[in-house]
């Protein structure tokens, strides 16, 4: 421990909900100009203590100190008055704003517009972050966008600068940048607290690490002198394998033919998919990478049928074509789809989990007589699912949303592998999902192929493609590249992909 | 130990103990304001809840009236399960109504039983035809349903008003703004001897059947549903969100234009300017009352009905004013929107244990 | 010209209680909240303002009063929708209902009785000038007010860090939030103005426009102030060009009663059909120029997470 007054220290910080208990008497302590990780899989408790140290949520126990005093920040307010500064994962940006009344709607005493646009200038490119302030954020990149969430935060000269999984909306060369910035902030005396579940960025970046595991501190070690299974280990608290699957010869047959597939702009700072094409054979993961809000949304939904093209050859199953079909219409011919988000869209929340497979199962699993739903297959469906995924959950009869996030996941995807697609397209197969679950989900997904379907995968995490895929492709403002033979593929390769190399860049700024 | 509030899901006790809390609350609330109004307070609300349940025939009124109350708040139930907030149907019931009243205009001089079956048929093409512009408006251009079905009400009422006081006065009626009365043929039987008791009720009853069994048992219901509640799953499903807003506005209207031939078959007997207290409004309580469920709106109409019959009674035997039935129905619905909220409200000390930690 | 005058005057006193409502709607709803109680809140305004007017004879008490009133059932309507989360929709229509039933009750007392009509100004020489007299230094208060309400409001919205905040709760309340921002407290304090300005225009109607109480007097311009806020695309500026307009279609309607041997009722369905037009026009455009201007969280209920 450093001799020094910590800038920040936690001790026994407890928060529950419900009958869950997010963090459990967590403590640890960030030192002046110290890049501190805390470490932890999904649902450790990450983003519960991060808002705890933001002052959005308060602690049922425990106490935080800062420069040595006794705090308890009661809103962002105060503890950006403490110099406390945030960057979330999902960014509290308005998209119909500028970039300058953004970045005053973050600071507290924001000077007028004129002296606002010429200290974003300054600081923005003082630190290798170059903005315009009168851009809408709209229109801005991830990347970008990023960046004027951390300049708002620089423009109070925070003494502590919180990041919650800052490169999950980056490309590698991205990171990199941020990292230079990050590094450069705390030779300036500015602690970082990193949040990832990423274990190579964090040897890369940190000095300290606290690991977190399901709500408790499970150990602070130095990062560098760990190895990156070790890591793994204490945050998993298991023996770790890195998964690979096992290469098969995939066969010639062709399952699925994408081939000029157009789509215009839906919204304001939505994104037009220009000349998507590509293919997959049977037994075949493909993957598709990118950086978010390259179109991958745009994608999954033209391909499900939630948005019909206007030419039915522009996507072709077992040689049918279906690009005008509707989305039940496209699962008669066994073209399965999961989107990205669960909640509202691959699943209804407030529904039961029985009912929940009345979306997409209601002609392959037989759970409709002449229009009246067969209650009893629908419980027996959901049962089935349960099983097979080993679903943790009381009964098929709670609502949907009562069940974890991973829990849910592997029931959804369940109910899709369940129904034996021919074809299945599966968007963030594991955000936010426990490692035990995700393993559960690739092995699947793994087993669908096995049995001859055609997979794509869209991802933004590239571990996960890396392990899981055959082949690779990555989408860049709404555009396609080649594809690459994953086996012979590299991150670097991929990389300059994500930022553009292969087409139109959105991401380049 | 600190206090917490937090949400419970919505259950089956919420949805049946909300209506139960919010009559509460209004009886309470009517007993200070007739107390403010001057008036006996429980002599007052004997005579606008009890008395009405007293004699045969007030209980037949009871039918009378929630008979058009039940039919156009299922219809409108389906729309509201959609998110489609036809808040029209009191102009559709209007509509509804001159249809009917139209056919039986013009086959005035004849007799056949094909008359009144030809009237209720014309009277829901004519609800259907009116909740067809703004379900147009809102498919095709995206306009906002609430604001158009509510300004084609005020249409339709014009459109009543210019019949009646226009070209379909009735010729022998010393100048009255009204039609002439309907002929035998035209008017409905009565069920039972010295009530004016029609066969709507029991349409109103077996239209709330089958849309329960539809709304819960079946697929179309399951749509319904999840287009209101989740759009983008919808999409997912393969539901067409269109034509489910058509589908819900065709209901809706072609019930609401039902109601409006019993109206003028049945009790009235003619076309007047005035044909309705506002069915067409108190029903959209009477569907959040009874929980958009076809059975709850049953129960919720009669008891609707109860302070329209009420509510008369208190203004003859206490001088209540008319408009207190209003103040009682929008307070109803007040409480009610309250009472779901408050009862998903949970208030708790947080005990300071270290217990064991779990995942979510 | 001198014809003209009476005219344009009426159009001025017709697009008055619209303007008023509609500029109180404009700011609820670029806080993220739609509140269609807009009729019973200007229904409540004027009763309470003709009421208290007649019984203290005071005209700042009666105003006072229309305003206090559409504040406090725009309260409820907040409570409801704000801290207890209750459907938006539904909790407007209750506010309508509510508000045409309370007013009608209360105000029973009062039908038929006469009240002063709200003063207008009087300045020496300007007044009397023709053309330019009554045209512009002859009106009430209100009319003053209510233009003078549309500069402020934009520059509220566009030029200070308060109405920052408003348009970005109205925008993504979530975010708002995680900056820190009080999104419940901005979002009740939007509420009360939209039930202060629906007050105001409603005691306008029974003050002013026709000074006398009568149920149900809005006759619906609580829905077209609803309207026209969307026809301003959520702009001050475009709102008053809306509300003269459709006082124009209204003072129209007036004027062309019996005309061309039609029946009166087809003129009198003019506002409402012109409504429902414009309605149209609006969203027509919107959905090809993907330039509407909503605010992003209209009508999204937020709840604070823990």
């Amino acid at each position: 421990m450093p001799a020094e007054t910590p800038r920040l220290s936690l001790d026994g910080i407890t928060r529950r909900f419900g009958a869950v208990i997010a963090n459990d008497s967590v403590s640890f302590a960030i030192a002046p100009g110290e890049i501190h990780a805390l470490l932890g899989e999904n649902g450790a408790g990450k983003s519960t203590l991060v808002k705890i140290i933001y002052g959005l949520l308060k602690p049922d126990a425990g106490t935080m100190r800062w420069d040595g005093k006794l705090v308890a920040p009661s809103d962002p307010r105060a503890a950006r008055k403490l110099g406390i500064g945030m960057v979330f994962q999902h960014f509290s940006l308005f998209d119909a704003f500028t970039v300058a009344e953004n970045i005053a709607l973050g600071l507290d005493d924001a000077p007028d517009r004129r002296e606002l646009s010429e200290r974003i200038a300054s600081v923005s490119t003082g630190y290798g972050l170059p903005l315009d302030p009168d851009r809408l954020v709209g229109s801005l990149s991830m990347g970008e966008r990023q960046r004027v969430e951390i300049v708002r935060c620089l423009l109070q000269n925070p003494e502590l600068l919180v990041m919650d999984e800052p490169t999950s909306v980056l490309t590698p060369q991205e990171a990199e940048t941020l990292f230079a910035t990050l590094r450069r902030l705390a030779g300036e005396g500015c602690s970082i607290l990193y949040i990832s579940h990423k274990l190579e960025e964090i040897r890369a970046l940190c000095s300290r690490a606290t690991v977190l595991r399901a709500g408790q501190v499970v150990g602070t070690c130095d990062p560098a002198a760990e190895t990156a299974k070790s890591l793994a280990e204490m945050m998993i608290g298991s023996e770790f394998d890195a998964p690979r699957r096992q290469l098969v010869t995939t066969s010639e047959d062709i399952r699925l033919t994408v081939k000029g597939l157009n789509r215009p702009a839906g919204g304001a700072f939505g994104v037009a998919l220009a000349d998507i094409g590509f293919s997959v054979n049977a037994g075949e993961i493909f993957g598709i990478a990118g950086v978010a809000g390259n179109g991958q949304d745009e994608l999954v939904e033209a391909l499900a049928g939630e948005w019909r093209a206007p030419v039915a050859d522009s996507i072709v199953v077992d040689g049918h074509p279906v690009g005008r079909l509707n989305a039940e219409a496209r699962r008669g011919r066994g073209l399965f789809t999961l989107p990205e988000e669960r909640n509202g869209h691959a699943a209804v929340p407030s529904m039961t989990l029985a009912f929940n497979t009345l979306l997409t199962a209601r002609r392959r699993a037989g759970l409709l007589w002449n229009g009246i739903v067969r209650r009893g297959n629908v419980r027996r469906f959901a049962q089935e699912i349960v099983r097979a995924f080993d679903v943790r959950t009381f009964g098929v009869d709670v609502p949907a949303t009562s069940l974890s996030g991973g829990n849910l996941q592997k029931f959804i995807v369940g109910r899709e592998v369940l129904q034996n697609p021919s074809v299945f397209v599966v968007a963030q197969p594991t955000w936010g999902v426990d490692a035990g679950a995700a393993a559960a989900i690739h092995a699947a997904l793994a087993g669908l192929a096995r049995g001859g379907a055609a997979i794509v995968v869209v991802s933004q995490d590239l571990d996960e493609l890396m392990s899981l895929t055959d082949r690779i492709a990555v989408i860049s403002n709404g555009r396609l590249s080649r594809s690459l033979e994953t086996a012979r593929a590299t991150v670097e390769e991929i990389g300059l992909l994500m930022g553009g190399a292969g087409g139109g860049a959105r991401n380049a700024a | 130990m600190p206090l917490r509030i937090d949400r419970r899901p919505d259950s089956t006790a919420i949805r049946v103990a909300a209506p139960l809390l919010a009559v509460l609350l209004t009886v309470g609330t009517g007993f200070l304001l007739f107390m403010a109004l001057g008036l006996n307070p429980a002599d007052t609300l004997y005579q606008f809840l009890i008395a009405p349940l007293l004699t045969f025939y007030s209980l037949t009124e009871l039918g009378v009236k929630a008979a058009p109350l039940a039919l156009i708040a299922c219809g409108l139930a389906v729309g509201f399960r959609a998110n489609v907030w036809n808040i029209g149907a009191e102009g559709q019931l209007t509509i509804g109504a001159i249809a009917a009243g139209g056919v039986a205009l013009a086959f005035w001089n004849e007799i056949g039983w094909w008359i009144l079956p030809l009237m209720l048929l014309a009277s829901i093409l004519g609800g259907m035809a009116w909740a067809s512009i703004p379900a147009f408006l809102k498919t095709r251009f995206g306009v906002n349903e609430i604001l158009t079905s509510l300004m084609l009400t005020y249409i339709a009422l014009l459109i009543l008003q210019m019949l009646v006081f226009g070209p379909w006065k009735d010729p022998d009626g010393f100048n009255f703004p009204q039609t002439r009365l309907f002929s035998d043929a035209a008017l409905l039987p009565v069920l039972q001897e010295g009530s004016r008791l029609h066969p709507g009720a029991i349409v109103a009853v077996l239209v709330a059947l089958v849309a329960w069994f539809v709304m819960a048992r079946t697929v179309i219901g399951f749509q319904i549903g999840i287009v209101g509640d989740a759009p983008r799953a919808a999409r997912y499903a393969g539901f067409d969100a269109r034509r489910t807003t058509w589908l819900a506005f065709l209901v809706g209207g072609g019930a609401a234009g039902l109601a409006g031939a019993f109206e003028v078959a049945g009790p009235i007997g003619q076309l007047v300017p005035t044909l309705t207290p506002g069915y067409g409004f108190t029903a959209i309580i009477v569907a959040f009352l009874g929980r958009l469920n076809p059975l709850g709106i049953v129960a919720a109409a009669l008891l609707m009905a109860l302070t329209y019959i009420g509510g008369e009674n208190a203004q003859i035997v206490s001088g209540l004013p008319q408009a207190a039935t209003g103040v009682f129905q929008g307070m109803l619905l007040f409480y009610l929107l309250a009472a779901d909220g408050l009862l998903r409200l949970r208030i708790r000390r947080v005990p300071a244990t270290n217990g064991k930690a779990v995942t979510p | 010209m001198e014809l003209a005058v009476p005219i344009i005057v009426a159009i001025i006193s017709a697009a008055t209680p619209l303007l008023l409502a509609a500029s109180g709607e404009l700011v609820v709803e670029r806080a993220g909240v739609l509140n269609l109680g807009i009729e019973g809140m200007m229904l409540m305004g004027a009763m309470a303002g003709f009421a208290v007017t007649l019984l203290t004879g005071s005209h700042i008490a009666g105003l006072a009063a229309a305003a206090a009133a559409g504040m406090a059932m725009a309260l409820v309507f907040a409570f409801l929708t704000l801290t207890l989360s209750a459907n938006q929709v539904a909790s407007g229509l209750a506010l309508t209902i509510f508000g045409i039933g309370l007013s009608a009750l209360i105000g029973s007392a009062y039908v038929g009785q006469p009240v002063a009509a709200l003063p207008k100004l009087d300045v020496a020489g300007l007044s009397d000038l023709p053309v330019i007299g009554p045209l512009l230094f002859r009106h009430d208060f209100l009319i003053y007010f209510s233009i003078a309400m549309v500069p402020v409001l934009w520059w509220y919205l566009n030029r200070t860090r308060a109405g920052l905040r408003l348009r970005a709760v109205g925008e993504s309340a979530e975010a708002a939030h995680a900056l820190g921002h009080p999104v419940i407290a901005i979002r009740y304090g939007a509420c009360l103005f939209g039930g202060l300005m629906a007050g105001l225009g409603g005691a306008f109607l029974s003050l002013s426009y026709t000074p006398m109480w009568a149920e149900s007097m809005t006759a619906g311009r609580g829905w077209i102030a609803l309207a026209l806020v969307v026809f301003a695309a959520w702009r001050p500026w475009r709102l008053l060009v809306g509300a003269y307009l459709f006082g124009g279609v209204g003072i129209f309607q007036l004027h062309a009663q019996g005309a061309w041997g039609l029946p009166s009722e087809l003129f009198s369905m003019l506002p409402y059909v012109a409504t429902i037009l414009v309605l149209t026009v609006i969203s027509a455009g919107a959905a090809r120029s993907r330039t509407f201007g909503a605010p992003a969280a209209l009508g999204r209920p937020f709840r604070p997470s823990g």
